[in-house]
């Protein structure tokens, strides 16, 4: 047997046979390379703990601002207990919060919201689900729906501030209700804007989605284009459109910037969807930094924990519904 | 040296509850080729990539038994150490995307870290694309990526990859399957010179094949090693009735 | 069936797409009017003077931006330094294992922080890292960690908002990729970690890429994170320690005040903020365009 593969103590079988009848500077490279194959085992274990480490840290982070919600919330809890959902007055002068009025504002504006926008989300889907799915001006389409996304909310903010606002106090005049132009209606109108992209991308690919022997089997019975849409495309993707809505939904009712510059910030109960008002988001964005008492701050995100609970249920209810229907 | 390279006692393997090899015993000789036959859903493809513990990278997988290569047990090695021994083609050809053919012929050290100087990656280079009778047809377009090859240089490319890393075994999972017919014949034509230097075990539906290439054969049938015996006598006086009637084409 | 009935029918369905048609090109109007809005008001306010100096206070007529523009770059270059290499290797983890208890976990959480409002992110950050006071003593040295707003609280609050953005877009485009790649690595003896990085990663890198890019251009517009953590600062600061200034938080902060001034300075932001994150979205459509896995 070849001595100098003995005593540099790398075993004969771990070197491939041929190698031991060749020349040294074969045996030298086998050797290297074994040992270094032994290095790499180390490093192939630490690494693929380390993929684990942060797949775990994902449920962590979750886990912990849960967590956090929950326990900053608490003197608030325990203070007012549920009486605070229903409260009318947020006054923390007089240590008095009740969360209605932002209830309703979240619900009013986001709600409002939706209903403006859904139709134009649906009238996206189905152009580029149905009628033009291919073309330089679905594709001007589509990248400019995607681009209302990409805009920043406190640029609409902004905008909705200087233009917006005027606008509506005028046509507010007009109907006779008190001309403040910031309100409700205003922050729902920003809103419906900056929601449109989601419901439309989801029902996009939902509506590209119905199998094209659906629609010429009703086709070939002598449908219009419009009737397999409505009769055939619509029914088919009912649930995926409405995950899209849900989306949308939870998008609106975490926005905080484009509202809070809009939407007026008063606590009181808004009496009519033209009053300005605050949603749970713009409140705590406005008096987190002002509150100057325990139970307010906590009162303050006690409303956070409302959100979070909300939007999440929103959203793991949306993805749901859409990886059933993705995976029928 | 001894005869037997690789041997296999009592060799199971599944995936979760479902046992796809039985109790497998076989001896497979040094530089010869063996061709692994059998229906689809037979356990041959399993079994093969038992040899070189590709199996286990899938979730649920296990197997037991012995299996050793040069009387060493493969299941007591580190994995890595097992596949720069034995190394695998695979039935689609896989050539890396992202390398340029002179890379894809020397990645096996290239992603193991391993630099070797210029002269000696230029002999690597050469000799194993020579080794697969690609040498002459590429020598020109070393750096450009293979993604211009004809699915039969592309395959000839991933042997060449394979033998650049001086392995014992090549395992073979239904090599020609994805190519057309004369892209076949020159890959056959390779197993011939290739065995001079390694050992072939080629995992194969066609049984023409098997019957062209290979020197042994081993027949599998749900999962269970039938009949191991010279391609000759596999093919004109079978033992086992099951054998015959594969070959007769009673089922397929 | 009468022809008549049936030309109605036909008609209908005209009228049905000519309808959809509107609707649909309606939603790009208010957004070219936007677009056009800050051009237009933002165009006449930037200058050189505008980008190199810091806010005047109020009633001095004058004053820029550059607090903030550093201030925008500095936080998000902290956020992708802590996001991006977790990102990655957790969408490794999630393409690598596709069954699995924590794997099905993972992905259920990498959802739900996708649809947290970043608000409530910021109050999270704020109980992290703002208001927590401590001291470590490691032998002489004395450590001490004080209660304040700082851009780096800032840096991990949108470093969690750009997670799952990175998370999921390495995952799928890892999940893209035919298993005969890794087998092929594997065979040739490979380690693991070699494999996925020398091979899975560079051939998926446009997707790992435009992810990252599209989770840059997400919170480079964000503001509610950074209201309670970075907070603002009316003063160039480069300290990471100490609250900073971010474009979006300035033009929040002036926009809504009642001065003049500030609110020039505000749309010149906005112009900027604006052009930035557009810039953002179109180099990643055409990355990813050019970086398509060939295979």
């Amino acid at each position: 047997m070849e001595t100098s593969v003995e005593n540099s103590g790398v075993t004969r079988s771990d070197l491939p046979l041929r190698v031991i009848t060749s020349t040294p500077g074969a045996i030298a490279k086998a050797q290297s390379r074994v040992r270094r194959s032994f290095r790499q085992i180390r490093t192939e274990n630490v690494f693929r703990q380390t993929l684990t480490i942060m797949g775990l840290l994902m449920v962590i982070l979750v886990l912990g601002i849960l967590l956090t919600l929950i326990v900053q919330s608490m003197p608030s809890i325990k203070a007012l207990g549920a009486k605070y959902l229903w409260g009318k007055t947020w006054d923390p002068v007089q240590d008095v919060y009740g969360a209605l009025p932002f209830l309703l504002g979240t619900l009013a504006s986001s709600f409002l919201a939706l209903i403006i926008s859904i139709p134009f989300s649906l009238a996206v889907a189905i152009f580029l689900g149905e009628y033009f799915p291919n073309g330089w001006i679905p594709d001007f389409l589509k990248n400019t729906v995607e681009l209302i996304a990409a805009v920043p909310s406190v640029i609409y903010g902004f905008w909705g501030l200087a233009v917006l606002v005027p606008i509506v106090r005028t046509f507010e005049t007009h109907i006779g209700v008190s001309a403040i132009g910031q309100g409700i209606f205003t922050s729902s109108l920003i809103l419906a804007v900056m929601v449109i992209p989601y419901a439309a991308s989801l029902g996009r690919s939902m509506i590209q989605m119905v199998p094209s022997q659906l629609k010429e089997a009703a086709y070939g019975l002598g449908a219009t284009r419009w009737e397999v849409i409505r009769r055939v495309v619509l029914p088919y993707t009912r649930s995926g459109l409405f995950a899209g809505i849900l989306l949308s939904l939870g998008r609106a009712l975490g926005e905080t910037m484009a509202v809070t510059m809009v939407i007026g910030n008063t606590s009181l109960m808004p009496t009519n969807i033209f009053a300005p008002g605050n949603t749970m988001a713009s409140v705590i964005a406005n008096e987190f930094t002002e509150a100057d008492k325990p139970v307010y701050l906590s009162a303050l995100i006690e409303l956070g924990l409302v959100l979070f609970l909300v939007t999440v249920v929103i959203n793991v209810i949306g993805k749901k519904i859409i990886d059933r229907v993705t995976n029928d | 040296m001894e005869s037997t390279i690789i041997k296999s006692r009592n060799f199971n393997a599944s995936f979760g509850t479902n046992h796809v090899v039985k109790n497998v015993n076989i001896d497979i000789p040094r530089n010869k080729v063996i061709a692994v036959m059998g229906p689809s859903g037979c356990g041959k493809t399993t079994y093969l990539r038992c040899i070189n513990r590709m199996h286990e990278l899938i979730a649920g997988a296990t197997c037991s038994g012995e299996m050793t290569i040069n009387g060493e047990n493969i299941y007591q090695m580190h994995p890595i150490f097992v596949r720069l021994k034995i190394g695998m083609v695979f039935q689609r050809p896989n050539p890396f995307p992202n390398l340029s053919i002179y890379d894809n012929v020397i990645a096996g050290y290239k992603l193991n870290g391993i630099k070797l100087p210029k002269a000696e990656r230029d002999r690597v280079v050469e000799s194993s694309l020579t080794r697969v009778a690609l040498w002459n047809e590429v020598k020109d377009s070393l750096t450009k990526k293979g993604s211009f090859l004809s699915g039969g240089q592309q395959q000839r490319l991933c042997i060449a990859r394979a033998v650049a890393m001086e392995p014992e075994v090549l395992l073979f999972d239904e090599p020609t399957s994805a190519l057309d017919p004369i892209s076949t014949s020159t890959v056959e034509e390779l197993f011939h010179e290739l065995k001079t230097n390694y050992t072939l075990i080629i995992v194969t539906h066609n049984m023409q094949q098997a019957a062209r290439v290979s020197d042994k054969t081993a027949f599998f049938y749900l999962g269970e090693l039938v009949e191991y015996d010279e391609t000759k006598i596999m093919f004109t006086n079978p033992k086992d009735s099951r054998t015959q009637n594969y070959i007769t084409g009673r089922f397929s | 069936m009468e022809i008549g009935s049936v030309k109605y029918r036909i008609g209908k369905s005209y009228g049905f797409k000519a309808l959809v048609t509107v609707f649909a090109f309606a939603c790009v109007v208010p957004l070219l009017f936007i677009l056009f809005f800050i051009v237009r008001q933002g165009i006449t306010k930037i200058n050189w003077h505008f980008l190199v100096n810091v806010p005047k206070p109020v009633g001095e007529p004058g004053g820029g931006i550059i607090n903030a523009l550093v201030g925008s770059i500095e936080i998000i270059f902290f956020s992708a330094l802590i996001a991006i290499p977790i990102g990655i290797m957790a969408g490794i983890y999630l393409s690598e294992n596709r069954r699995g208890r924590l794997a099905y976990w993972c992905r259920l959480c990498v959802d739900i922080l996708q649809g947290v409002p970043s608000i409530v992110i910021g109050i999270v950050a704020y109980f992290w890292i703002v208001k927590p006071e401590f001291t470590i003593h490691i032998g002489f040295l004395r450590l001490h960690k004080s209660a304040g707003f700082s851009a780096i609280s800032g840096s991990i609050a949108l470093a969690i908002m750009m997670l799952p953005i990175v998370i999921r877009s390495t995952e799928e485009t890892l999940k893209l990729l035919p298993s005969s790649l890794q087998e092929a690595a594997f065979a040739l003896g490979v380690p693991y970690h070699r494999v996925i990085f020398k091979v899975i990663i560079p051939v998926g890198i446009g997707g790992i890429l435009s992810g990252v890019m599209l989770s840059i251009a997400r919170i480079t517009g964000e503001t509610a994170p950074l209201l309670f953590t970075a907070f603002g600062n009316p003063y160039l600061s480069y300290n990471i320690g100490k609250p900073m200034q971010s474009l979006p938080l300035l033009i929040f902060n002036y926009a809504t005040s009642p001065y003049d001034d500030w609110k020039n300075l505000a749309w010149g932001a906005s112009l900027i903020l604006l052009m930035w994150v557009l810039l953002l979205n179109i180099s990643t459509k055409l990355i990813t365009r050019k970086w398509k896995v060939q295979l």
